[in-house]
């Protein structure tokens, strides 16, 4: 009935990817940051990091419009994988054997999530197919 | 553990419980105001309907909540312990997909989303406790 597009996958794919962006500048941000509210408001890689969760989230609405919530929402479990990466990349984070772990296991779960959102009845349609090649 | 660490750690996993259930019924007030959006809106329409459209205002007031309880609780409570808690969020989305969005469910999905539990509550396990 309600089959989930690859295009929303993809804008949800997107908002995780930007949205981890938004993790990383508010990490460095908040190693930056003391007790007064100037310092909050003048803290550019605070700002720029809320400023990604914005948009992050506008995507996240743009792809959820379609399609269901049930494939859309775990996708958003790939941000994980994108702050693993910049954790390792950029703060120089050990990538430790949980971790790898732990992604393995995101991008499996994710990657099963996929095949569940394929049309949801692919045996009727065969079915259906079949029936009217017959008459 | 003290007994103050025991009970920290229980109001710890109490706030990331209350995190979850509140960030998974603004999921689905999400879903239910991006649906309502016009065919193919730009993206400031979008922004601007985040602020405007009751059902999407209101979940991402409830996400903003569920972010200040999922802080609270992390200051206090052992990361590696509150995370497979918060896996918990993908749990609920599912329920809730089926049960107020009328979606479908298949093995494909369910083993899915048992994985990715899975991967979160690993994940915890492979940080510095707090």
């Amino acid at each position: 009935m309600n089959h989930t597009p690859f295009s929303s996958i993809a804008w949800v794919m997107g908002a995780s990817f930007f949205g981890s962006f938004g993790a990383l500048f508010l990490k460095i941000g908040a190693g930056k940051l003391q007790r007064s509210l100037a310092s909050v408001l003048t803290n550019w890689r605070l700002l720029l990091g809320i400023a990604f969760y914005l948009f992050s989230s506008v995507l996240f609405v743009l792809g959820v419009r379609k399609g269901e919530l049930s494939v859309l929402y775990p996708m958003v479990s790939l941000g994980s994988v994108w702050t693993l990466f910049w954790s390792r990349l950029i703060l120089g984070e050990p990538l430790t054997r949980a971790k790898i772990v732990a992604l393995s296991m995101i991008l499996c779960g994710m990657t099963l999530i996929g095949l569940g959102a394929r049309k949801p009845l692919p045996a009727a349609s065969e079915q259906h197919r079949t029936t009217s090649a017959r008459y | 553990m003290s007994t103050t660490e025991q009970a920290q750690q229980r109001r710890s996993f109490i706030l990331v419980v209350c995190c979850t259930l509140i960030g998974a019924a603004a999921q689905i007030l999400i879903k239910k105001g991006a649906d309502a959006l016009g065919e193919n809106p730009t993206m400031v329409q979008t922004a601007m309907a985040m602020l405007l459209t009751p059902a999407l205002f209101a979940g991402y007031s409830m996400y903003g909540v569920s972010t200040v309880l999922l802080v609270l609780a992390l200051r206090h409570g052992q990361l590696s312990l509150l995370y497979p808690v918060f896996a918990m969020t993908y749990v609920w989305v599912t329920i809730l997909s089926v049960f107020v969005l009328h979606e479908t469910m298949n093995p494909y999905k369910l083993a899915g989303i048992v994985t990715i539990v899975g991967g979160i509550a690993v994940l915890g396990r492979g940080q510095p406790s707090t």
